[in-house]
């Protein structure tokens, strides 16, 4: 019982991650009706927001320290943050201790930006092209925008923990009457499924209960008609594409504690969250939402020992053997609209 | 009339078969002691890639170009050809027939089953398919069919293999892939004055393979059966109404695309014995649909230049280090020198990924046709007015 | 037909003599002259260095280019000599091997068996490379290995090490400097019999290919053999990333140390998890949680950042091994001192093991004085030396293996900078995880001059 909740908890947690990448994929698919390979690199690009933020805290002066020697026997140099010499050593500490949740405050803004100069300079000249050349040019940015970082960061992983107050573990089998002990889970772990409910939530609420974003979905339904009645959609689907960007971007950013980000990491997501807004069926946002979530807890279920025992390397194809069985019994994924993408 | 087909389509074929011919002569432009001989492409294994991938991108333009499909799981069917290769190699014979054979076929079972499967959806639900059939497939192909694929480290031939028509032999040496005692590596080689050229068995064997592949591609084009395809593409809706059943074409046409592939992990592994399970990963699928795209969809030849243009940057490309930029911009002065090369140096060695990439966009914005069109522009500066490139016999597309 | 297989160098002599009378075509048997493939006819010889470029391993890719290029300095003279100077064979002087100047070529493996034999295929055909070396997995290795040996190539392996490689895909042409699963194994139980008693209860998260397989078992066997209990072993695909789910069921299993059979980003991956999850803060069966990394290395230490502190694991070289183990490492302070005054940072272990591979193969042509490979395989089998920072080694014959000392390390609490992050904790002497080259099974072969 308590292995089953902590896999659910556990599912519930990937899948989170999932459905925000999804998500802006499907804004994406919905808004613009352009298959975006490069919306992995975005991911990626938010996480190395993450980095930059926190390298950008902790710019430092080299002090020269004679005491102590390098591993050739030079006196070894010592890096101080200027941070320390504005704000003083100990807030100083606690900036660099909250470098991640503070670059979300510093990916916002990098990501819309992004976003709009890549749909302005780029993908608005392929909406009428076939997706086969929205596939390439996107794929081919996505290697442009990866070897940039891999040039500039290397291709190794980079670590960049979480804030202190949030390592360690929440006892659910306490807090819901099981033995304590049994279902722990990280704080960090909940505190990213939050913050994706939470971007997620504001997602649709944007859509919902905004003019602006009344607009939108209006303009995904038909954009014709809309264009007919003297709205700028164009305008509108642009700023779409920014806040795509910006979604991917801060599932990245909260990702870095999670697994430390190396460049490859968006390739690493792309087939994964393509599979998901399939299955989740092709322009439908809870659609997305709903097949992230769901894989994610067959991908943790999978991974039981028990599973795998029963039926050898069932973790390593439930994903996909997951689409393949909804793709074949329900035609469009989960909560497909007819007619989209059926081409 | 020739060999069933027009003037335009042998004139096609005769240029192919006659580049294709002479590709070790004109593919090694500069002289072997030249600074630029590092842009040379004839040697065997870079010119057996050329052709092979071009069988490939070739068959998968069948099925991309003609139907509209994208099949996003094509490598599937290249490894289990090549899988099917490398097990004749060790268990019938050394000689390559056989393998080539059977890899064929075995592509062509595996490609009936997902086909079967795959096509009862369309568009990017059948894309995503048969991504999921075949990442499966190099999932557990790299580990849990490790005795039967020999994991991530790839199946190979080895000493003691039984070979029941060769006999076996455990010493000296693994037997070399060969075809009646001619071995692929074996080479002819003629020099003349600084050039040197390399007459290759191994490519030659994969060209006359290539060649034909290439010609039964233009009579399927050509075909009733094309046409057929090409009105699947233009509006499935309509031949549906009109009481038509279009599952047989569509399937017909699926699995003679994943023989191609077979074919061509046949001669992959006929060439080099050695079949790898992330031949099969998602990646090498998205691979031959960039060559497809790059080269010109529904193109006859477009494919083939896009596969040869990837290749040639993979191996080319990526092998350009410092210490070699160094040598040829040596004649500047030292500060200028290091600045050229500073600038270069990101885009070549460990770089090449990155022009491939900038490459990959520069085709799709400015010519949205692919290389075919870059042909067709340089053609038509050539040519005198009135000839629209979509009169170019090489370049017709399928629409 | 002639029969000319793979060779370049002496048809371009040829071929210059000819020449002479421009558009002459020139008819060449090659190969038959010399007696063995791609045989250097002029003042140099091409090597070909094929590391990874593309992909996660592109920065252990890096170093090893580092050092290739660091070999070849001191092979042509150039620079402190940095090795040669404590290498025990003097064979080497200084001026290139057997007198011609070392010149290389490099190429991208991506880490993929396919792309790594296209571009040592490359080397050897267009290039006329007359060895090829580097590496960084096993997979790479085992398959350029056995290109190599079909075309009468040397094949000096880097980073590989699973027990395949000079196991049962060994060839007679291949040789391999870096240690193995098993010495691992051998190396890692005692220690941690030791240091955590020997009435441990292990759950195995292992890499589900070839090097996990190899070095699961080693490990297992082992600490085995040392009392502990093996709980339950579970296989994780390679392309995962997010391993939560695979370590969230630890801690109630009964087990009371956790293995992680993963090299690469899946340990960085599974280690930051496992840390995340409180294993290395908790307690079982009335005693302190452990996590082991079997096989370390300095960027993967670095890509986990504070989560490998206290960790044990083990390595094959680390660069302040003679100053905290002594003077029977001799060679790594040499070899520090000129890599880090080029680079300005130390060598990685990677690095170490290129850079050596480089010297021994220049060393046995020179001994055996010919390039011909079956002169190369006899000069290095049976093969001692020292000098190279390993202490005593042994290139055995019966599977051109190294046989030599093992580090145990341990992740530093509190590490001064970036690579600084391991301190060794004991060195296993190379008696104590020698083993019998016959239980992998597998054939040398003979060797193959090519040609």
């Amino acid at each position: 019982m308590d292995q089953i909740i902590l896999q659910i908890l556990n599912g519930l947690d990937k899948g989170s991650a999932y459905a925000l990448i999804a998500l802006g994929l499907t804004l994406i698919f919905g808004t613009l009706g352009v298959v975006n390979f490069a919306h992995g690199a975005l991911f990626m690009l938010g996480a190395f927001c993450a980095i930059t933020f926190s390298r950008i805290l902790s710019l430092s002066k080299v002090v020269v320290d004679e005491t102590q020697k390098d591993f050739l026997g030079n006196p070894l140099k010592v890096d101080v943050p200027y941070i320390y010499d504005w704000f003083g050593e100990s807030a100083g500490q606690v900036l660099i201790n909250w470098s991640v949740p503070l670059a979300i405050l510093f990916a916002i803004p990098v990501m819309i930006i992004i976003g709009v100069v890549m749909e302005r300079g780029l993908i608005k000249h392929f909406y009428k092209r076939p997706h086969a050349d929205q596939i390439l040019v996107t794929f081919g940015l996505a290697i442009v925008l990866q070897e940039i970082i891999k040039y500039y960061f290397g291709a190794n992983q980079i670590p960049n923990p979480a804030p202190e107050a949030f390592i360690g573990s929440f006892d659910f089998g306490a807090a819901i009457g099981l033995k304590a002990g049994t279902i722990i889970y990280p704080y960090w772990r909940i505190v990213y499924f939050c913050f994706a409910m939470l971007l997620i939530g504001s997602v649709f609420a944007f859509l919902q209960f905004t003019t602006f974003g009344m607009v939108v979905r209006a303009g995904m339904a038909d954009r014709e008609t809309v264009e007919l009645l003297g709205i700028n959609i164009d305008k509108r689907f642009t700023i779409m594409f920014g806040v795509a960007a910006a979604v991917a971007g801060l599932a990245g950013v909260m990702y870095t504690p999670i697994n430390p980000p190396n460049y490859h990491m968006g390739m690493d997501f792309l087939v994964i969250s393509f599979v998901v807004v399939v299955v989740g069926g092709m322009g439908s946002l809870p659609g997305a939402v709903a097949a992230g979530l769901l894989l994610g807890i067959l991908e943790s279920f999978a991974s039981m020992r028990q599973v795998i025992e029963a039926l050898p390397g069932i973790n390593q194809v439930v994903i996909y053997l997951a689409a393949i069985v909804i793709l074949l019994t329900r035609p469009r994924g989960l909560m497909g609209r007819k007619g989209v993408m059926e081409e | 009339m020739m060999l069933g087909l027009n003037r335009k389509d042998a004139s096609l074929l005769l240029i192919v078969a006659i580049l294709v011919a002479l590709a070790p002569i004109f593919l090694n432009p500069f002289p072997e002691q030249s600074g630029l001989a590092q842009f040379n492409a004839g040697y065997p294994d870079l010119m057996q890639r050329f052709v092979i991938f071009g069988i490939f991108a070739i068959g998968f333009n069948i099925l991309f170009g003609l139907t509209g499909y994208l099949s996003f799981g094509h490598a599937a069917f290249l490894g289990a050809g090549s899988y099917a290769g490398v097990w004749m190699l060790k268990l019938l014979t050394i000689n390559v027939i056989p393998a080539i054979i059977i890899s064929t076929a075995v592509a062509g079972i595996f490609a009936l089953i997902i086909g079967f499967i795959s096509l009862r959806r369309s568009g990017i639900y059948f894309s995503i398919l048969t991504l999921a059939f075949a990442q499966m497939s190099f999932a557990l192909a790299a580990s849990v069919l490790t005795p039967i694929t020999g994991g991530e480290t790839g199946l190979q031939t080895a000493l003691d293999d039984p070979r029941i028509l060769d006999g076996t032999n455990t010493t000296g040496n693994i037997p070399a892939p060969s075809i009646f005692g001619l071995q692929m590596g074996d080479s002819f080689q003629i020099s003349v004055g600084g050039w040197l050229w390399t007459f290759n068995v191994g490519y030659y064997l994969s060209a006359i393979v290539m060649l034909s592949a290439f010609y039964l591609a233009i009579r399927i084009f050509r075909s009733p059966f094309g046409i057929m395809l090409r009105a699947i593409k233009s509006n499935q809706q309509r031949l549906n109404y009109t009481g038509l059943n279009t599952k047989p074409y569509m399937l017909a046409c699926f699995v003679i695309s994943g023989m191609y592939a077979g074919l061509a992990g046949g001669l992959m592994v006929s060439m080099d014995p050695l079949a790898g399970a992330e031949r099969m990963q998602w990646t090498a699928s998205g691979e031959v649909v960039l060559m497809t795209i790059l080269g010109g969809v529904g193109t006859l030849i477009g494919p083939v230049l896009g596969a040869g243009l990837i290749k040639y940057f993979e191996n080319i490309f990526s092998k350009i280090n410092d210490n070699l930029l160094h040598k040829w911009f040596a004649f500047m002065p030292d500060g200028v020198e290091d600045f050229i090369v500073s600038i270069i140096y990101p885009f070549v060695g460990k770089g090449w990924h990155l022009t491939l990439g900038l490459i990959f966009m520069a085709v799709i914005i400015f010519l949205p046709g692919g290389l075919v069109e870059l042909g067709q522009k340089v053609a038509s500066i050539f040519k005198k007015k009135g000839s629209t490139p979509s009169n170019n016999p090489n370049t017709e597309p399928a629409e | 037909m002639t029969k000319t297989k793979l060779t370049r160098r002496s048809v371009m002599q040829t071929g210059a003599v000819a020449g002479a009378g421009l558009a002459v075509p020139t008819i060449l048997t090659a190969g038959s002259h010399s007696g063995f493939a791609n045989a250097p006819t002029g003042s140099s010889v091409t090597l070909g260095f094929n590391v990874p470029q593309s992909g996660p391993y592109a920065d252990e890719g890096a170093d090893e280019l580092r050092a290739y290029k660091l070999a070849v300095e001191h092979l042509n003279g150039e620079g402190d000599g940095g090795m040669l100077q404590t290498f025990s064979s003097k064979a080497l002087d200084g001026t290139g091997i057997l007198g011609k100047k070392v010149e290389y070529v490099t190429g991208d493996t991506q880490t993929k068996p396919d792309a790594a034999r296209a571009s040592a295929r490359s080397m050897i055909e267009k290039d006329g490379a007359i060895m090829i070396t580097g590496g960084s997995s096993s997979g790479v290795a085992v398959a350029v290995q056995a290109l190599c040996q079909e075309a009468g190539i040397i094949f000096m392996a880097g980073l590989t090490h699973s027990n395949d490689t000079t196991g049962k895909d060994k060839k007679a042409n291949g040789f391999r400097h870096f240690f193995n699963s098993y010495m691992t194994g051998a190396a890692l139980a005692p220690v941690l019999a030791d240091r955590y008693g020997s009435d441990r209860k292990a759950y195995h998260l292992t890499a589900d290919y070839n090097w996990g397989y190899t070095t699961e078992e080693a490990v297992r066997n082992s600490t085995e053999a040392l009392g502990w209990e093996t709980v339950a072993a579970v296989k994780t695909p390679l392309s995962q990333t997010d391993f939560s789910s695979y370590v969230a069921p630890v801690l109630n299993s009964g087990a009371d140390v956790l293995v992680l059979n993963h090299y690469g980003g899946n340990m960085v991956n599974s280690l930051t998890s496992a840390v995340e999850f409180g294993l290395r803060a908790a307690q079982a069966n009335g005693k302190n949680f452990e996590i082991v990394v079997p096989l370390y290395s300095r960027l993967m230490a670095k890509g986990a950042g504070k989560n490998v502190a206290g960790i044990f694991g083990t390595t094959g070289w680390h660069w302040s091994l003679e100053n905290t183990a002594g003077s029977r490492y001799a060679g790594t302070n040499a070899f520090v001192k000129s890599f880090g005054e080029k680079y300005g940072f130390p060598p990685s272990q990677a690095a170490h093991t290129c850079y050596c591979q480089t010297l021994l193969y220049a060393d046995a042509v020179q001994r055996g004085g010919s390039f011909n490979p079956c002169s190369v395989v006899e000069a290095l089998e049976g093969f001692e030396f020292d000098g190279m920072g390993n202490g005593p080694t042994l290139y055995r014959a019966e599977d051109h293996q190294c046989i030599k000392d093992v580090l145990v390390v341990r992740g530093k609490e509190n590490p001064a900078n970036d690579f600084d992050l391991l301190e060794l904790v004991d060195v296993t002497p190379a008696e104590a995880v020698t083993f019998d080259p016959a239980i992998f099974g597998g054939e040398l072969g003979s060797c193959n001059p090519g040609a």
